[in-house]
């Protein structure tokens, strides 16, 4: 007789048989909904245990605040629940390929998220005596050198806050070398109509006018229209390269020579760095001011929509109107240079952009990962991803149609527009369609200048493996398109939630919690 | 390179498909006068994680880290303690590597975590709505000054002097190319903030006056009569906080009339992090929504009628506006405000009023205690956790010399306010939960030494 199995357990075959779509609980197995905290909590609630209160003379001016404030508490173990099953409903890299174009969706080291929470670096306050914090100086001084480097550039100014700001701050250092050669005048930045919607939108904040620079039928600056339209009254240029279509701009210097002519100043959006670093420096292009996404090209993580960084690495020209405050090595000392030890060697300095010196726990993270790979390895980085991005382009070209494949090979990212799709299917549903297979969608309908865009940046951080398995994906579900399934269009079926009403949103924001009224009060 | 994972093999097989011999081929697009041949020259290569970590430990360690000796620093940024749980949930890999919420069919996560972040602010600062936070306080301020030009269609805001000189420093900047026209001061050591001053000030053309509420001496004040004088000439309130915990135990902004307020949200689940990244929180009245820069979470339904959350109102974003964009903003801080978020959640109203409570008990005990010694002066009696001293000599220097003692003794007026040569002898201290008496005392004995 065995002795084996003596608890009865056998193994079973499953009954076959349709799943109902309902559940009790709405849940369905592990996707799990989720109330608002405004719905499980409670303003007596708190997850957080302290001494007790001690009692002592109230200052408070009589402002005392009296009435609630409305926000409700959880204990630790349903705190950490509830945003667990949030977490759950998110895409992200740690679960798989996340090809957005132009958003350089990398892997994220966690050896990052381990140097930023040092002490000596997360627990540091901005204002310590400076001689009290030459760790965190010596920091920010050694990722400037390794940017600069990098860039081929004169200096860098770090204190930008995300990739728009850092674009703001290489406008205003145009204007501001503009306005010390008392060339007010030049009010005109030029703009291709392939370039990101905050170049426009900075260069109006900044008190630009707008004007865009038409593109070629391969992709690139017009440079016969960009040089007609320099002048006088032009300030100067903003263009990214590689630029928004995946391709290098091969005309970067005689573009830059032209506007330099000109008496204008060329500012390049380094938002698709990632493709050339170790292999590029734009300083031999001839930019005068480029900002780096660290949040890209140097893996700090997204977060969901930020925090970003964005230093900005300046040509000999612009140098002198950076922004404060910056740290410079004087013997063996870092010293910040601020509003006070300015002095003349910085007085064309344009002034300061944000509180405290930038986005430390971004420099802590980049420098990390810049380390990590060293000169080498970024150099690789490139050719992986470019790389990575050809591999797709060619694997895809003969389902979707690639605007640009004929005039040559990609940089990190391939781009294809909805043309040959049927009537009635656009590039949200295939956009969506690789949804419930798995996978993040690319960036759609970006850039504005082909039509129903499908821009995919890969990335260096996907293996072949993953690579064939989302062009497999992406095949089938364009092959799906192309054929007018319809279970494309009104995909996803698969995600925790269907399409979402965004013309309902817009029409009656709903943008705070606000207690149901009760059915009795109401009547 | 353990971040690389195609193998020489796998480089092989791909170039093969693209139908390139090898890797140059797909960078032809590059003059040839511009293509580096190696790697960048001057620069090392690569390490391995140890390597890494003993490099960037040696430099944390050159740092005089808040937790490891007496600390009394605040002036925009301050030390409280974080529950463990918050640092746990902003590592879960699904919110720290997932993207702004483009596709929200799978970003329920991060929207209803804004969703929830938006009602909490607007709670907290005492307003209608809030957006789903900007890169810090000082850029939501400046944000805020160009909200009410919009809206008012005039050009010309007022700053209290109490309004911290960082975000007044960043506002004159911006005003420089804006062509807005600021009216600034610098603070005084008078028990009350300048408000006086500021309600005499307003005109016609006045777009917004700018108030910091505790301001940067630490003083606070009753808004409701500034408020009032600003709506008498159709102008806005624009009130800052720098210090979101002071809202657990003293009047919102919004309660006393603000149209907008402005702050920072760090010293809420962020921590110090030597100045950033930080949270900038922004709320207004319903009225001004779309007026309103940044992010903006909304409640929706999906196909099937279950209720969920997308980014909305962009028609005010610049990815579809462009030039004529509200702001050029594009990120905004949402890692941050999920922490901060987290935090508030954990602590709930109970546990925000308890930790505002025991903050202000110990920053007044701090007070009576440092105003005993001879040769310090308390500026002012109405405060919530920090407070200025006026000393007998120069700050800076009393400053340098505690911290080479081992003593974060506060921020100097000196080092916020290098010209103003009648601020010299101020000395902000922040005391909060994190601040123990024994520090207290520490920082009381060597106070008396370095006056006596």
């Amino acid at each position: 007789m065995s002795t084996i199995n003596q608890s009865g357990w056998r193994p079973t075959t499953p009954e076959k048989g349709e799943a109902s779509g309902e559940t009790f609980t709405g849940n369905r197995a592990l996707m799990l909904e989720e109330p608002l905290i405004f719905e499980i909590g409670s303003t007596e609630t708190t997850g957080v245990d302290f001494g007790e209160a001690p009692s002592g003379k109230s200052r408070l001016a009589g402002l005392e605040r009296s009435k609630t404030i409305g926000l409700p508490g959880l204990s630790e173990p349903e705190a950490v629940r509830h945003y667990t099953r949030l977490s759950r409903q998110n895409y992200a890299i740690d679960l798989g390929l996340f090809p957005l174009g132009s958003c350089t969706m990398k892997h994220n080291p966690r050896l990052n998220e381990r140097m930023a929470r040092l002490p000596g670096f997360a627990d540091l306050h901005p204002l310590t005596p400076v001689d009290a914090c030459q760790g965190a100086f010596e920091v920010i001084h050694q990722l400037a050198h390794w940017l600069v480097t990098l860039t081929g550039m004169h200096s860098v100014a770090m204190s930008p806050k995300a990739g728009a700001h850092g674009e703001l701050c290489g406008v205003l250092a145009i204007r501001a070398a503009l306005d010390a050669k008392g060339e007010q005048a030049r009010k005109v930045l030029l703009v291709p109509e392939s370039a990101h919607g905050t170049n426009p939108a900075t260069a109006a904040f900044a008190g630009f006018t707008v004007e865009d620079i038409p593109a070629t039928e391969a992709g690139r600056v017009n440079l016969r229209a960009l040089k007609e339209r320099l002048g006088p009254d032009v300030a100067g240029v903003m263009i990214t390269n590689p630029n928004t279509c995946g391709l290098f701009e091969p005309d970067m210097r005689e573009i830059s020579n032209a506007v330099h002519a000109a008496g204008g100043y060329v500012y390049c959006d380094g938002a698709n760095f990632n493709a050339i670093v170790g292999r590029v420096r734009p300083g031999d292009l001839g930019i005068d001011a480029m900002h780096i996404n660290l949040h890209k090209t140097f893996s700090t993580p997204h977060g969901g929509g930020g925090p970003g960084s964005g230093p900005v690495v300046f040509s000999e020209a612009l140098t002198p109107y950076a922004p404060l405050p910056f740290v410079e090595k004087q013997g063996d000392q870092f010293v910040l240079v601020e509003e006070e030890t300015a002095g003349e060697h910085h007085a064309s300095s344009f002034g300061r952009m944000v509180a405290f010196h930038g986005q430390m726990g971004m420099f802590t993270r980049a420098l990390t990962y810049i380390l990590s790979h060293g000169a080498d390895g970024l150099r690789q980085v490139a050719e992986d991803s470019v790389l990575n991005a050809n591999y797709i382009l060619r694997s895809m070209e003969d389902v979707l149609d690639a605007p640009f494949a004929k005039s040559g090979p990609c940089m990190h990212e391939a781009i294809f527009s909805d043309k040959g799709l049927p009537e009635g299917f656009s590039t949200i549903d295939v956009a969506k369609g690789l949804i419930d297979e798995g996978f993040h969608p690319m960036t759609v309908y970006f850039p504005l200048v082909v039509h129903g865009a499908m821009l995919v940046e890969p990335t260096e951080t996907e293996s072949k493996a993953t690579l064939d398995q989302f062009i497999g994906a992406f095949r089938s579900v364009a092959a799906r398109a192309r054929n007018g399934d319809p279970m494309v269009k009104t995909a996803p079926h698969f995600a925790p939630r269907r399409r979402l009403d965004e013309t309902l949103a817009a029409r009656k924001p709903v943008l705070v919690w606000k207690e149901p009224v009760r059915a009795e009060a109401a009547e | 390179m353990r971040y690389l994972p195609l193998t020489q093999t796998d480089r092989q097989a791909m170039l093969a498909t693209i139908g390139a011999s090898w890797i140059d081929d797909l960078f032809v697009d590059v003059p040839e006068a511009a293509r580096l041949d190696g790697p960048v020259h001057g620069l090392p290569l690569h390490a391995s994680e140890l390597a890494v970590e003993r490099h960037m430990s040696a430099l944390a360690k050159k740092n005089l880290a808040a937790g490891d000796v007496p600390f009394f620093l605040g002036a925009g940024a301050y030390r409280h303690h974080v529950p463990a749980s918050v640092d746990h949930i902003i590592q879960r890999g699904e919110f720290l590597t997932a993207y702004t919420p483009y596709q929200p069919e799978i970003a329920q996560g991060t929207l209803q975590v804004m969703f929830e972040f938006q009602t909490q602010v607007a709670r907290l600062l005492g307003c209608d709505v809030a957006n789903a936070s900007m890169y810090d306080g000082s850029t939501a301020c400046w944000e805020a000054i160009v909200m009410a030009r919009r809206v008012t269609k005039r050009g010309k805001a007022i700053l209290s002097g109490g309004l911290h000189p960082h975000y007044v420093s960043v506002a004159n900047t911006m005003a420089k190319f804006t062509g807005d026209q600021l009216v600034t001061s610098l603070p005084s050591f008078s028990p009350e903030p300048d408000t006086l001053d500021l309600i005499n000030s307003i005109d016609d053309d006045t777009s917004c006056v700018v108030v910091q509420y505790p301001d940067i001496l630490g003083r606070i004040e009753d808004m409701s009569a500034l408020a009032e004088a600003c709506h008498a000439k159709k102008a806005l309130l624009v009130a800052v906080v720098t210090e979101p915990v002071a809202l657990g135990a003293i009047k919102s902004p919004g309660e006393m009339g603000a149209d907008i307020v402005v702050g920072e949200g760090q010293s809420l689940g962020v921590g110090l992090q030597f100045g950033g990244p930080y949270v900038g929180l922004f709320a207004c009245s319903e009225k001004l929504v779309r007026q309103m820069p940044g992010r903006l979470c909304g409640e929706t339904v999906d196909a099937e009628g279950k209720r969920g959350f997308v980014l909305t109102l962009s028609t005010r974003e610049q990815h579809i506006r462009r030039e004529k964009a509200t702001s050029n903003i594009c990120t905004s801080s949402v890692l941050c405000a999920l922490a901060m978020s987290a935090h508030m959640t954990l602590l709930g109203e109970a546990g925000l009023r308890r930790l505002a409570e025991i903050n202000h008990v110990a920053a007044s005990a701090a007070a009576d205690r440092l105003a005993e010694i001879d040769g310090v002066e308390l500026v002012t009696d109405r405060f919530f956790n920090e407070f200025t001293l006026k000393l007998s000599k120069e700050a800076r220097p009393v400053v340098r010399a505690l911290a080479d003692k081992g003593i974060l003794a506060g921020v100097s007026l000196g080092r916020l306010y290098p010209e103003a040569t009648e601020l010299q002898n101020g000395l902000i201290v922040a005391v909060t939960e994190t601040t123990t008496e024994e520090d207290v005392e520490t920082l009381a004995s060597a106070l008396e030494e370095a006056l006596a």
